[in-house]
């Protein structure tokens, strides 16, 4: 192990002391296609590595996030963040808790 | 570390040159920028003990030369797969696992910008002289963005430079920059890497430099519309698979058959012009043959990274993987794979190299292993041979004919061992280095660029050519030394009564008492439970350099009038010992037995040689050779006794 890595890995992106949703929240796979969110979380659960990974991705608390299409039969998801958009697996979405949904519209 | 040069020339070493890495995010431009400042001054291989490629470029500079190293895409130094821990490993200075570069060039795409800084941030405290390259600055223009590049240079703290697509003179410029990497600083107060600080970091760094985020791309949305419908989507995907699957198995095999019909040939007029009949022998099928068998390859390979390169460049690639990514799910795998598997249809070569597109080890070895399994088109004549041999061609099973039912299945065979076996590699792999979280960024869609295209295939090729040439040839001369040592001498072909002017008698004299005879017999006890005596392992030798030399061999073997169409010939062919002497050698079950074994074996030593070139190592060529030798003995087995049982 080394400066970086240390540096890094021992970041915490989820203050939350435990897993539980808060009650107005939800995941961010629920959101329906064109709704807009803002991310207020990104659980920790039993995989920090990828909770850190999806806040480099830029799914950081208090970015405003839209859902903007679905694949076929359950697949993923192609969302909006960061002024990118970039496509996640339910499970990896269910992990960022997000609330403040508004209607949808074509948001930037 | 960073020396100036001065004199150039062939005496320059690596070692005085200053060393720059390339540090971006995927799509983010930099392995465009990369081809621009190396041209085709590159050199690829493998870090040492990881399936992760490795490319650098020698520069040519105003005052020298420098190498730079296009480091892994990466969206974090913090990282989750093999190929990003190495871009970490070598960036950081405290780690002693690779030589720290000179200085550092992050590629940034401005339109992803705000994402985009948060690898900036962690490139800068790593704290080597860094200068930031901003691309697709013209994209930013068009969709109304703005960014004042002297304000974001301020707000870094190090050089910022911007590079618009096709402008030689930026990269001119940045060549001379090149130059003065010992001197392009480091931020004096380094950005913060906590997450409640960095996102706080990076909106007053957008706020500084004026960015102004660029509009949703109409035209990306309009085309997505259509591109990943669940239903128009998915046509086109299939449209265009069955399209890329075509170009590579219908265009290039005209082309290889060209190549193919130049090496035969060049072997013919040394066949003819060459006295020594044990020379001419060497000349045209251990030497030509061998050059031969490299070169076939290249017109698959080049056209196969033509398509790669275009589906990526336009962004088509993620779009294909997000519609296949449920079902390549299943097996363990990303939609990236399909491609690689498709690919593999063709020849297990160029779908082995085609996982190179895979961003994660873990999917490129699965992916690897998997590839092998998918009926290639060298199976295919060694399928009709036997096929021929099984099923009469006037059988129908309703409106198919049954000899097309046959060939089906063993495509479908493979498919699902191969499904299976991704399936296997992945969860076992998965196992020990865990499961990575799965992300795709949906670039805009661009237009290719001509140059990445071509040197996507001057790579692939080159690469193919500098590191497989000597173990195709080689293995090609040693088979020849195999099948034709040792030579019967006049006396001994007088002996055994044949005539030295019937060259066909004089071969299958020669063949049946090689040393390929002597280990088909040693091998016999290995092969005699799936029926095959010890000519149809000779074949089974000789297969090793195609699989398609099985059917002439045994043409040869059995001394058939034409050894390119030998059925009649095989049907005569009796047992020659044991229990069942005197009975026909291929009976239904040891058909049915040896197209199984076809089906799964590696008989394929080139497809072993770029498994260890893109790998590293010849662990996982000897790996797959074994697991699959194993479930080609057991199904051959099982097809034995129950095809046995049923006729």
């Amino acid at each position: 192990m080394s400066q970086i890595t240390v540096l890094l890995s021992e970041r915490t992106v989820d203050h939350s002391p435990d897993a539980s949703f808060e009650p107005a929240s939800r995941g961010m796979d629920e959101l329906l296609e064109g709704e807009v969110a803002l991310v207020s979380r990104v659980c920790h659960g039993s995989d920090p590595a990828a909770a850190r990974r999806l806040f480099d991705l830029g799914f950081t608390p208090g970015a405003t996030v839209s859902k903007i299409r679905r694949a076929p039969f359950g697949g993923p998801a192609v969302y909006r963040v960061a002024d990118y958009e970039i496509a996640l697996r339910p499970a990896q979405a269910r992990t960022i808790v997000v609330e403040g949904t508004y209607a949808p519209s074509s948001a930037a | 570390m960073s020396h100036a040069h001065h004199g150039g020339g062939a005496s320059v070493t690596a070692e005085g040159v200053s060393r720059i890495a390339l540090v971006g995010s995927p799509n983010s431009g930099k392995s465009t920028l990369f081809n621009a400042l190396s041209g085709l001054h590159t050199r690829t291989g493998n870090y040492p003990g990881v399936t992760v490629a490795r490319y650098e470029g020698l520069v040519q500079t105003p005052a020298g030369q420098v190498v730079v190293e296009d480091l892994p895409g990466t969206y974090s130094l913090d990282p989750i797969s093999p190929d990003e821990k190495v871009v970490e490993e070598i960036l950081d200075p405290d780690d002693g696992i690779h030589p720290t570069p000179d200085a550092v060039i992050a590629t940034v795409d401005a339109t992803t910008l705000r994402r985009s800084l948060g690898l900036i941030a962690q490139v800068l405290t790593v704290g080597l002289p860094t200068t930031v390259i901003v691309t697709f600055t013209d994209e930013l223009a068009r969709r109304n963005g703005h960014l004042d590049l002297a304000a974001l240079e301020r707000a870094l703290g190090v050089p910022v430079r911007a590079i618009a697509a096709g402008d030689p003179r930026a990269t001119d410029e940045l060549r001379a920059h090149l130059d003065h990497a010992a001197h392009w600083g480091t931020p004096l107060v380094p950005p913060p890497t906590a997450p409640d600080e960095v996102t706080g970091w990076i909106t007053s760094v957008l706020d500084s430099a004026g960015y102004r985020v660029p509009e949703v791309d109409a035209r990306t949305r309009r085309i997505d519309n259509v591109v990943l419908h669940p239903v128009w989507g998915t046509i086109l995907f299939f449209v265009t698979m069955f399209a890329f699957f075509q170009v590579i198995f219908t265009v290039a095999a005209p082309v290889q058959g060209l190549v193919q019909s130049f090496f035969d040939w060049l072997a013919a007029l040394a066949q003819t012009y060459v006295p020594i009949g044990w020379l001419a022998s060497f000349l045209s099928q251990g030497l030509i043959g061998g050059v031969g068998a490299v070169v076939v390859f290249l017109p698959q390979i080049a056209l196969l990274f033509v398509l790669i390169s275009i589906l990526e460049g336009t962004g088509y690639m993620s779009r294909a993987a997000f519609l296949m990514d449920r079902v390549m799910a299943k097996a363990g795998l990303e939609g990236r794979a399909f491609v690689a598997l498709l690919s593999s249809l063709a020849c297990a070569i160029p779908g082995i190299m085609a996982t190179r597109s895979l961003p994660s080890a873990k999917d490129r070895l699965a992916t690897m292993m998997a590839a092998p399994l998918m009926t290639c088109s060298a199976r295919l004549p060694v399928y009709v041979m036997l096929i021929s041999l099984l099923v009469p061609s006037e059988i129908r099973l309703g409106p198919f004919g049954a000899q097309g039912a046959v060939m089906f299945l063993l495509y479908l065979g493979g498919a699902i061992a191969s499904m299976g076996t991704a399936w296997f590699f992945s969860k076992v792999t998965g196992r020990r280095q865990g499961q990575l979280p799965f992300y795709m960024e949906m670039p805009p869609y661009r237009m290719p660029k001509l140059s990445t295209v071509l040197h996507a295939v001057w790579d692939a090729c080159a690469a193919f050519l500098r590191k497989m040439s000597t173990v195709i040839l080689g293995a090609t001369v040693v088979m020849w030394l195999l099948l034709s040592l040792p030579m019967p001498s006049a006396q001994r072909l007088q002996e055994a009564g044949i005539d030295r002017t019937d060259q066909a008698a004089v071969a299958t004299y020669t063949l049946n008492h090689s040393a390929a005879a002597a280990l088909g017999k040693a091998i016999e006890p290995v092969f005699e439970p799936l029926g095959f005596d010890w000519r149809i392992n000779i074949g089974i030798i000789s297969s090793l350099t195609a699989r398609e030399t099985f059917v002439s061999t045994m043409g040869q073997v059995a001394s058939a009038s034409d050894p390119a169409n030998p059925g009649t010939a095989l049907e005569r062919m009796t047992v020659e010992h044991g229990p069942r002497a005197g009975e026909p050698l291929f009976t239904p079950p040891v058909i049915a037995s040896l197209m199984v074994f076809f089906m799964f074996a590696l008989q394929c030593m080139a497809t072993m040689a770029v498994m260890r070139r893109e790998t590293g190592t010849w662990k996982w060529p000897l790996i797959a050779w074994g697991y699959m030798f194993t479930l080609a003995w057991v199904f051959a087995f099982l097809t034995r006794l129950v095809v046995g049982a049923l006729t």
